[in-house]
């Protein structure tokens, strides 16, 4: 553990100041609060956000697990984990199960969350209606006055054009009936794993400095029309590792000839898998 | 620390406040996300009267400079404000509309719910969080309570509050997204209901 850091690098006045805005973000589920997000050791856009998150949260008896589109093998899952072994001291693990405080990038784990875990997302751009609506001003008061049309009409307009709604990630949701919330960039896939989580989910972006919540036990529901459900994408092929047919699949190049494998993106969902069959 | 008490009387405040800060955070969220649980409070600070050791600890965890604290009448005593001041150095105001944080140590004679500060529609965030002292969380009225962070349904019996209180509580309800956030604070325990928390019947 390093030394000359206080535990896990924010200050504690940093630290109460995201515990506040954490707090306030679970009481009004979906709904963004402002905090005053620090510069950390490493740009926007790597996890800041999640990092600040994980960091007011975080304490000598937890078990941290970081992943990056599902994998703990990557560069940026690598870092933030040692970033808070070095700074908080904290025991990390890849498995799903043995973690108390999941950091992720982009993915959910395929092993279903269970009480008392926290899920801590890194996430670009919370505010849903950003695309749709440039102005904060104006952003501000269509999530007070819960005007979600443009949304619908953006979803509609996709049928129009393509036939069915053509968003495959980051996909809205409408959170306990209330908030329209990004669930950031997880595939749509991912999004039934949301709703009635027993996990605490909690949301960090940094650079646009905003946190928010989907307490345990939360309705969200990804936007739909009565004629066009929402529906996860299905794969034809099974993992060409562990043979799963219900996992998030990743398409991976192998050679130049046209040659490709789908693998499960979840590496500790697909090693544990590969254990159980002893290969 | 200790070199100070006998002189002034002021009392210390965590005995680790890194670790206790995360700790009694921790239990505070717990408790927030799961309306109703009886959280154990992880850590007991002295306190000065008439604070009970987890609104105390609730206050070190929570409260700084950028939270204006409002104690009510039966707190504004010279060791409590001493104490606050001490080691929050929060801004103490007179109006509970003005107040992130207040702190109710006798409930019989609080001001409604709708006196503290509710947010705007904008930002509801920026709302009252009210800590209310009592004796215990089983043993009074049961409030079964539905809403996010409960699977079917909890309950919660809070002690010795104003026969008003419930009402309140649904009113204050009924202002979702507005309306403040209520922590519960019992000798080692505490609980959370925040204003997403529909009271049934």
């Amino acid at each position: 553990m390093s030394t000359g850091y206080n535990f896990a690098y924010l200050d504690e006045q940093t630290k109460r100041m995201l515990r506040r805005a954490i707090l306030k973000a679970v009481a009004i589920p979906g709904y963004q609060v402002p905090f005053g997000s620090r510069e950390m050791p490493l740009p926007y856009g790597w996890g800041t956000g999640g990092i600040q998150v994980t960091a007011a949260v975080i304490g000598a008896d937890d078990r941290l697990k970081v992943i990056d589109q599902g994998a703990d093998d990557t560069t940026n899952a690598v870092s933030i984990r040692r970033f808070f072994a070095r700074t908080a001291g904290v025991a990390t693990t890849e498995k799903t199960r043995e973690a108390t405080v999941i950091q992720t990038r982009h993915r959910i784990p395929e092993t279903p969350l269970s009480e008392g875990q926290i899920m801590v997302y890194q996430v670009p751009i919370p505010e849903p209606l950003r695309w749709l609506e440039p102005r904060e001003t104006e952003t501000r008061k269509m999530h007070a006055l819960a005007d979600y049309g443009a949304m619908h009409v953006k979803l509609y307009e996709d049928i129009a054009r393509f036939g069915h709604i053509a968003t495959t990630y980051d996909y809205p949701v409408l959170v306990g009936g209330r908030y329209l919330m990004r669930p950031s960039p997880i595939p749509k896939f991912d999004n039934p794993k949301m709703d009635n989580s027993p996990a605490l989910q909690l949301f960090g972006a940094g650079r646009e400095k905003r946190i928010y919540a989907v307490p345990p036990y939360t309705s969200v529901k990804s936007l739909d029309f009565e004629d066009h459900p929402f529906e996860v994408q299905r794969w034809d092929q099974a993992c060409a590792l562990c043979g799963s047919t219900e996992s998030f699949l990743d398409e991976v190049v192998t050679d130049d000839q046209g040659g490709r494998m789908y693998v499960c993106s979840d590496s500790d969902y697909c090693g544990e898998r590969r254990q159980e069959q002893g290969q | 620390m200790n070199a100070l008490a006998p002189q002034t009387g002021l009392l210390p405040g965590f005995n680790d406040p890194v670790a206790d800060s995360q700790k009694m955070f921790r239990a505070v969220l717990e408790a927030m996300s799961r309306p109703g649980t009886i959280v154990t409070a992880p850590v007991l600070p002295v306190a000065p009267q008439p604070l009970n050791p987890v609104a105390a600890a609730l206050i070190l965890a929570l409260a700084d400079y950028e939270t204006p604290l409002w104690l009510d009448p039966a707190a504004r005593q010279p060791a409590a404000i001493d104490y606050v001041r001490f080691h929050c150095g929060c801004p103490l105001v007179e109006a509970p509309d003005q107040a992130g944080f207040a702190l109710v140590t006798d409930a019989k004679s609080m001001p409604p719910l709708s006196a503290f500060h509710l947010g705007s529609d904008e930002y509801p965030d920026r709302s009252t969080t009210v800590i209310v002292q009592v004796p215990h969380l089983d043993g009074g009225e049961a409030w079964r309570l539905k809403g996010p962070g409960i699977r079917d349904q909890a309950i919660l019996a809070a002690g010795q509050l104003p026969s008003a209180f419930k009402a309140w509580v649904q009113d204050n309800h009924a202002l979702f997204p507005r309306g403040v956030d209520l922590l519960f604070a019992a000798p080692g325990q505490l609980a959370g209901l925040p204003r997403s928390t529909l009271l049934e019947g």
